[in-house]
């Protein structure tokens, strides 16, 4: 819970609660974040449609799994299974079902789908029914209350739901690694991948470069891909050293003060982490910067700094990592997008054209990687409580907070989560893909 | 009987300079006025932890000191590893040899590795001269010494008796010479009268010192080298816009009262200054197990002292003859470095050891040779800068010039070789040899 969201604190107060809800005002819920230990679920989960779910969740996960809704139970989550869609008409079963569930579902609870991709060489009518799982999914999300979210994963045609990225997106999306993540369809490309032997150490042996890690989301990037197993390389520009310091030694990783703009920057990270840590498998590329102007007072030094940072460093220490030969035991690229790239906002043309350029360098740079197991994936923001957006005016920022379905800010761990969900051997089948981390912000996809 | 097997002497082995940190250095009463040595020698420690990963690594020993340096800190450098983020059981101990106490702690760190004593050290030094110890006055000090030794109340009031208003003025540390009574820069002001170095030589130093100091920052060589501690994030006495034509327009601050032209100005001198350094050094069994790359080998060093308190000698040339002593043992001459560092305590005091490095007299009479000592390249003199532009928190020099040196060294190959010289009060200097390893 963000400490400084005075309204969020008000609406889950005694006297203050009961008015906000009188008066119809939004309702924000606390969310739960993971710490190591807790269980995926603390309920009882539904599962709906596909038995090798089902068994996944009941032998493999060890969960209280139901077949069909027991009346007046609270279940902690809902899955649906319903890949085998041919028709509209077919959801009406499963989804009846789910609404019966949906006024008991726990706080904090999980709708998670999993559906195939629609495709134009699909019958119109299995087309249909896969794309209805889209809205409907995106609906939901909005309805539920509570903290409670609901997202999608949309295989591909020849991926098997046992597969290790379908495996490890529906954990995610079950647990509360994913609480900021709502109504978000995240597709499945490949049966690629491999599951961890222990979900709490996903990234064990693992060597792993962050920029931008001297604070705010980079920094909580680094502690949490710590946290999974990784050897972290924290790495800022020298000016941030002494913040990056407490960060690499809080992480137990090493320090590595570099500009990414610098023409050797590709050489210098990949000469320190091979030569410190052995080996490189995820680099997540954090560091950015803003420098808001409307267009129409836009200066070059303002637009060519933004994209230096944002997008032209990540293209450049890319090709050095694709080029070094030693960039090929399941590598993960993690790029930092923002919802400004995917929607567009006033003021960012630089920012957004940055942030849009990120989304495409992933897509076109996944399949390069493809080869040696790798995958290049982003994540976009949406409103996340930082130091830049505590710097937003109050009024504005209050608002900003609420434009989403879980109506409040994120916090930077929101982000770093699913950085390290995407950096994981399990997300090896999720190829070139956005995943937004924005509470189901209502601007843009 | 048993007969006795000697053992030959092993030769030592090699110990390396691994790499090193320091915290940009601010001018007295600037943004570290605040900082005290433990504070700043701490940051620099963990500086050092997270470029390496030392985390929770228990080193050989650390070994750092202060020239100024409150009573309290008897444990300074202790105390500041137990505040950092290196295992609480690493050894650690304080060395003080004045402005030579962080050349000192290299040398003597590096020579236990060489011994197989230690596998692993961080030599370190640090000062402040803002957060300076202010003792009372001896006549203050002994009488409340005095009081606590009374057992009667008549003897306490006696011993309150004898305190006088002016006891109770605080006296601040000086830096003056104890048996000249002259300040460090008065005492330098001599010897460049008797070498008749001119304003202008000192100022064109100091310029390039600035200049080579800046134009390092800007090619990012201090990338690795400084971390910024409490928004500084370069060192605050660079003066990258600096031009002859504003240096010699300064007013002489030293040898105001000789015969002679008074040269010396605070453009061509050490300010007074805050700050810290350190250097990681271990052998190659201990680089390799940590993924460390050795940058460059400690060779060997000669310290010197000379008798300045009778005029024999200029108070900071004990290097003028470490340095022959050194290069003669070890069959060198100053042609064989690529790289000589000469701590910059006064532009004139690095003028000086050149003149009489490049003088036949001195060199038969003072040094015994049969002319010159030699000349030094001033390409190869003090390449990335040095005090003049950086500044000189006195024990934190040493460190400074070994971890930049070092990794010059590297970036130069095998084969290259570099000179320290480090003068210090009290007539001392300390210089040392480094190879490139």
């Amino acid at each position: 819970m963000s400490s400084d969201d005075t309204y969020l604190n008000l609406v889950n107060g005694g006297f203050t609660g009961k008015v906000a809800k009188q008066f119809g005002l939004p309702q924000p819920a606390p969310l739960r974040r993971f710490a190591p230990g807790q269980p995926l679920l603390d309920g009882p989960v539904l599962v709906l449609g596909d038995d090798e779910l089902a068994d996944l969740l009941a032998t493999d996960w060890a969960l209280d799994v139901h077949r069909r809704p027991t009346p007046d139970l609270r279940y902690s989550a809902v899955v649906l299974g319903l890949t085998d869609l041919i028709h509209p008409s077919a959801l009406s079963a499963p989804v009846m079902e789910l609404a019966g569930v949906l006024k008991k579902l726990a706080r904090g609870g999980r709708v998670v789908t999993v559906s195939r991709a629609a495709s134009p060489e699909d019958a119109p009518s299995v087309a249909a029914a896969r794309q209805g799982v889209d809205g409907f999914v995106r609906s939901i999300a909005k309805e539920l209350r509570g903290g409670a979210t609901a997202n999608g994963l949309v295989l591909a045609a020849d991926v098997p739901v046992t597969a290790p990225s379908v495996v490890g997106a529906l954990r995610f999306f079950l647990s509360t690694r994913s609480a900021f993540v709502d109504g978000q369809l995240l597709a499945i490309d490949s049966s690629a991948g491999s599951l961890p032997s222990d979900w709490e150490r996903p990234l064990e042996g693992r060597v792993a470069v962050v920029t931008g890690a001297a604070r705010g989301i980079g920094e909580s990037i680094a502690e949490t891909l710590a946290r999974d197993g990784a050897v972290v390389v924290a790495v800022d520009v020298p000016a941030a050293g002494e913040q990056l310091v407490a960060v690499a030694n809080r992480v137990r990783g090493t320090a590595l003060q570099l500009d990414v703009t610098a023409p050797d920057a590709g050489a210098r990270l990949l000469e320190h982490t091979l030569q410190r840590h052995g080996r490189i498998d995820i680099v997540v590329h954090n560091a950015g910067i803003t420098r808001d102007k409307l267009l129409a007072n836009m200066t070059p030094e303002k637009w060519d700094a933004v994209l230096a940072v944002n997008i032209a460093s990540q293209l450049a220490i890319n090709e050095a990592l694709l080029t070094s030969g030693d960039f090929t035991d399941a590598p993960r690229i993690v790029s930092l997008a923002s919802t400004s790239g995917i929607a567009g906002n006033r003021g960012q043309a630089n920012y957004a054209a940055s942030k849009g350029g990120v989304i495409g360098m992933v897509r076109a740079t996944a399949p390069l990687l493809a080869a040696f197991g790798g995958t290049a994936n982003a994540v976009a923001p949406g409103f996340i409580e930082t130091e830049m957006t505590a710097r937003i005016p109050v009024v504005m920022r209050q608002v900003a907070r609420r434009l989403n379905s879980l109506q409040q800010g994120g916090q930077p761990v929101d982000v770093a989560e699913t950085v390290a969900f995407l950096a994981s051997p399990a997300a090896g089948g999720i190829v070139g893909r956005v995943l937004r981390v924005c509470g189901q912000n209502l601007v843009g996809q | 009987m048993a007969r006795r097997t000697s053992t030959p002497t092993p030769s030592p082995r090699a110990a390396y300079v691994l790499g090193g940190n320091r915290i940009p250095f601010a001018r007295a009463g600037g943004p570290y006025a605040h900082a005290s040595n433990q504070d700043m020698l701490t940051a620099t420690l963990d500086g050092l932890v997270a470029r390496y990963g030392l985390q929770g690594e228990r080193i050989g020993e650390v070994a750092a000191g202060a020239v100024l340096k409150h009573s309290r800190d008897f444990n300074l450098t202790r105390e500041s590893v137990l505040g950092s983020a290196l295992s609480p059981e690493t050894p650690a101990y304080d060395v003080q040899m004045a402005c030579a106490t962080g050349l000192e702690t290299v040398v003597s760190l590096s020579n236990k590795i060489r011994l197989g004593q230690l596998e692993s050290a961080i030599a370190a030094g640090v000062d402040t001269t803002s957060d300076a110890p202010i003792a009372v006055s001896d006549r203050l000090r002994r009488a409340l010494l005095d009081l606590s030794h009374a057992r009667s109340t008549s003897q306490k009031l006696a011993a309150l008796a004898r305190i006088r208003p002016k006891d109770l003025a605080p006296s601040a540390p000086r830096t003056d010479e104890p048996r000249t009574q002259l300040s460090m820069g008065e005492h330098q002001a001599l010897t460049t009268a008797q070498w008749g170095i001119t304003q202008e030589a000192q100022d064109e130093l100091a310029l390039a010192s600035h200049q080579r100091l800046a134009a390092a920052y800007d090619d990012g060589f201090f990338d690795d080298l400084v971390t910024p501690f409490r928004g500084l994030t370069r060192d605050a006495n660079l003066r990258a816009d600096s031009s002859l034509e504003k240096l010699a327009s300064l007013r002489p601050v030293f040898g105001l009262g000789l015969d002679t032209p008074a040269t010396m100005t605070a453009g061509n001198s050490t300010p007074l200054s805050d700050g810290a350094s350190a250097v990681l050094l271990g052998s190659a069994d201990w680089a390799s197990s940590h993924g460390l790359t050795p940058l460059a080998s400690v060779v060997d060093a000669e310290a010197a002292a000379v008798d300045f308190v009778h005029g024999v000698d200029g108070l900071l040339m004990a290097p003028t003859f470490a340095v022959p002593r050194l290069l003669a043992r070890n069959g060198l001459t100053l042609a064989d470095f690529d790289l000589v560092e000469i701590h910059e305590a006064f532009a004139s005091t690095v003028l000086t050891i050149l003149a009489a490095w490049e003088s036949e007299e001195f060199g038969r009479s003072r040094l015994g040779l049969d002319g010159a000592f030699g000349s030094v390249d001033r390409a190869k003199l003090n390449v990335h800068g040095s005090s003049l532009a950086a500044g000189h928190p006195f024990a934190a020099t040493g460190g400074r010039i070994v971890a930049s040196v070092s990794k010059e060294l590297h970036r130069r190959g095998p084969g290259t070789r570099a000179l320290v010289s480090v003068c210090a009060a009290g007539g001392l200097g300390l210089t040392a040899i480094l190879e490139a390893a």
